[in-house]
């Protein structure tokens, strides 16, 4: 009896052993909810060209995922916001910001009588937003709409309350296009919103919108396709009004792209370029300059390169928009930075 | 209480491995320290929460004072945080939530308890007892697809023409709001009154009942004179059960109060709670002072249950003293 047991505890240990060497890469990851599908994708997608690598993601939002990785229980972390300085200064090491995908926000409304795609000025939506802006025949509005008959009813504004990626792209907008919303309110993943009602998530948005007649809301780009909800159109800062598209969204980012050489953090709203849609950003993985374990350092770098190439090709399926040519060459560059 | 068995048996002062193996072995003393040992962990586990929350709302605390309470801005850009209308959302909505449940739910209790035939009183109860268990993002959805278009088209409308001259029903109304918010939550809190107060009126003894009708009461007087004051206690503790879950209601009032952290005068303006605001925010924060303001405000919605269930057993214990005089 006693033999046996001996026995047994010795191959449970011999397996053990055998296991931990041979055995899968485990990576922790967690983060941002709005790249979640395609992370999932990417993630399991990985695992079946190598198996022993496995990514376990985490969509507990951008702020729990920045918190993770600074409390070290976290290989790395994603964010749909750019860490700032004073952020980054909270690190006790420094941190590689990687651009994945795009996501654009677009503005979408309920005007009873009114089923035509509605222009908008960068004035119109800030004063909207702003509460200066408070009839629908306001000649902000109308002067961009011509032969739209807009009624004069009080304007009902909808914003996100969960803090959320959206808000941040949304309002990191508004403050490029107005000082006024800057100095005022700014831009952060929540801010103190000078009028509106707020609605959980974009689905709470879209509700709100839905069932209020004179409303205007915003929701990301992908929930508007995927509920064929009809959203507006946005003048650039080359004063042409673009539809948000994953082709015009691309479009923005590549405009941005010299810009990012230095600083791969800048922001793409109000990007300049003909077709560019204003209003999107990129949404990024948090990775750590120095990974002391060899074998995860070298599956993180391996993936990273994979989502650069063959991982690109996957997004758009999930209608996300892909990187540009020119943000995938730095941040190849930036791969090798990692040690 | 049955420790008087106990204090018998544990005769003082014998401690010898002998006594003791011998206490033991008769059970008593091992369900003795087992079950100090579940209650202990009660206490432990509630005083850790406050100690957590305490600790990690330093930043804010050291930065704002006491004017947190008081602040009505709520600015996660520039760092100004405020807890007041959050504070004032919780408040109106729980209040406006037993406004609305407490004569509904009791009326329905003395009818099921009192004048209902007992096979529909069951039955009745039965379902009841299913929605008190139903999830309250469910009750959130009834919120969005039943209460807000019916608060939006019917009700608000018709509060405004007939009360439209009070400032609490004066202001646009878009179908979200502290109003709404108290319906929904009173919707949410009526079987829990119900419930326990049924049980409660069922167990007020058949003589004080016929004590009463024999002293010439109709079924009515016997039933709000005697039966529902002797009940008293226990219906308390049914309203302050309800309180409590409408002060800390996350979901269903989030998905239908506007969520705007205003203090406005009127009902129909939409507004904010303590419960809402920590869960719609908390996943996405990230500055230091950002994220300890939102834990102070758990630490105040726990100092807000706590302040009234305190005041809730002064009132139980006050109204046990006034009952007793009389009787």
């Amino acid at each position: 009896m006693k033999k046996t047991l001996v026995l047994f505890s010795l191959m449970l240990g011999f397996a053990y052993v055998a296991m931990a060497q041979g055995g899968t890469i485990l990576l922790n990851a967690a983060g941002a909810t709005f790249p979640y599908p395609i992370y999932s994708k990417w993630f399991s997608n990985y695992n079946q060209l190598h198996s022993n690598i496995q990514i376990n993601y985490q969509s507990i939002g951008s702020g729990g995922g920045i918190r993770q990785l600074k409390a070290g229980t976290v290989d790395f972390g994603a964010s749909d916001m750019p860490l700032n300085d004073e952020l980054l200064s909270q690190f006790s090491y420094k941190i590689l910001q990687f651009p994945t995908v795009l996501g654009a926000v677009v503005p979408t409304y309920n005007i009873p009588g009114v089923n035509t795609e509605l222009k908008f000025t960068p004035k119109a939506l800030s004063d909207i937003y702003l509460g200066k802006v408070t009839k629908w025949n306001d000649s902000e509005i109308t002067s961009s709409n011509p032969g739209v008959s807009l009624p004069g009813n009080d304007i009902v504004v909808v914003h996100r309350s969960d803090g959320s990626g959206t808000t941040f792209v949304w309002t990191d907008y508004l403050s490029k296009v107005s000082p006024d919303w800057k100095s005022r309110v700014g831009s952060n993943t929540s801010v103190n919103w000078p009028v509106g009602l707020g609605g959980k998530g974009n689905e709470g948005v879209a509700g709100l919108v839905k069932q209020t007649p004179n409303s205007i809301g915003y929701v990301e780009l992908i929930y508007a396709i995927q509920n064929n909800m009809g959203y507006g159109l946005v003048k650039n800062s080359s004063g042409k009004f673009v539809k948000a598209s994953l082709a015009t969204v691309t479009d923005a980012a590549s405009g941005a792209a010299a810009k990012m050489r230095s600083d791969i953090r800048i922001s793409i709203t109000d990007a300049s370029g003909a077709e560019a849609y204003p209003i999107c950003s990129f949404t990024y993985l948090l990775i750590p300059e120095t990974i002391s374990d060899a074998t995860k350092r070298d599956a993180i770098k391996g993936f990273l390169h994979w989502m650069l190439t063959s991982g690109q090709e996957q997004v758009e399926a999930l209608n996300y928009a892909r990187l540009p040519k020119a943000v995938v060459a730095i941040e190849m560059k930036q791969i090798g930075e990692i040690k | 209480m049955s420790t008087s068995v106990n204090a018998v048996e544990r005769a003082p002062g014998n401690w010898t491995p002998r006594a003791l193996l011998r206490r033991l072995a008769g059970g008593d003393e091992v369900a003795h320290i087992v079950t100090l040992i579940f209650a202990s962990a009660i206490i432990i586990i509630t005083s850790l929460l406050v100690f957590q929350l305490w600790v990690n709302s330093g930043a804010s605390r050291h930065a704002f004072g006491w004017h947190f309470l008081v602040t009505s801005v709520w600015d996660p850009v520039f760092e100004h945080f405020g807890a007041l209308p959050f504070i004032y959302g919780t408040m109106v909505t729980s209040a406006i939530s037993l406004i609305i449940a407490l004569p509904l739910g009791l009326a329905a209790a003395i009818f099921l308890a009192e004048l209902a035939p007992r096979n529909i009183s069951d039955t009745i109860s039965f379902l009841i007892d299913l929605l008190a268990a139903v999830p309250s993002v469910i009750y959130g959805l009834l919120g969005i697809f039943v209460v807000v278009p019916l608060m939006r088209t019917l009700i608000g409308p018709a509060l405004k023409k007939v009360f439209g001259y009070l400032p609490i029903f004066s202001g646009p109304n878009y179908g979200v709001g502290f109003l709404t918010a108290g319906i929904v939550l009173a919707i949410m809190i009526v079987p829990y009154i119900i419930s326990v107060s049924r049980e409660v009126l069922l167990t007020v003894p058949r003589d004080q009942r016929e004590a009463a009708l024999a002293l010439g009461a109709t079924r009515w007087e016997a039933t709000w004179q005697v039966v529902v004051p002797w009940a008293r206690t226990g219906i308390s503790g049914s309203v302050f059960l309800a309180l409590a879950r409408a002060i800390g209601e996350t979901m269903a009032v989030t998905m239908v109060i506007g969520n705007d952290p205003k203090i406005s005068a009127s009902l129909f303006a939409p507004g904010y709670t303590i419960a809402a605001v920590i869960a719609n925010e908390f996943t996405e924060a990230t500055g230091k002072i950002y994220l300890s303001a939102l834990i102070e405000l758990g630490l105040v919605l726990f100092l807000i249950t706590f302040i009234l269930n305190g005041m809730a057993r002064l009132l139980i214990l006050a109204t046990e003293r006034a009952g007793g005089r009389t009787a």
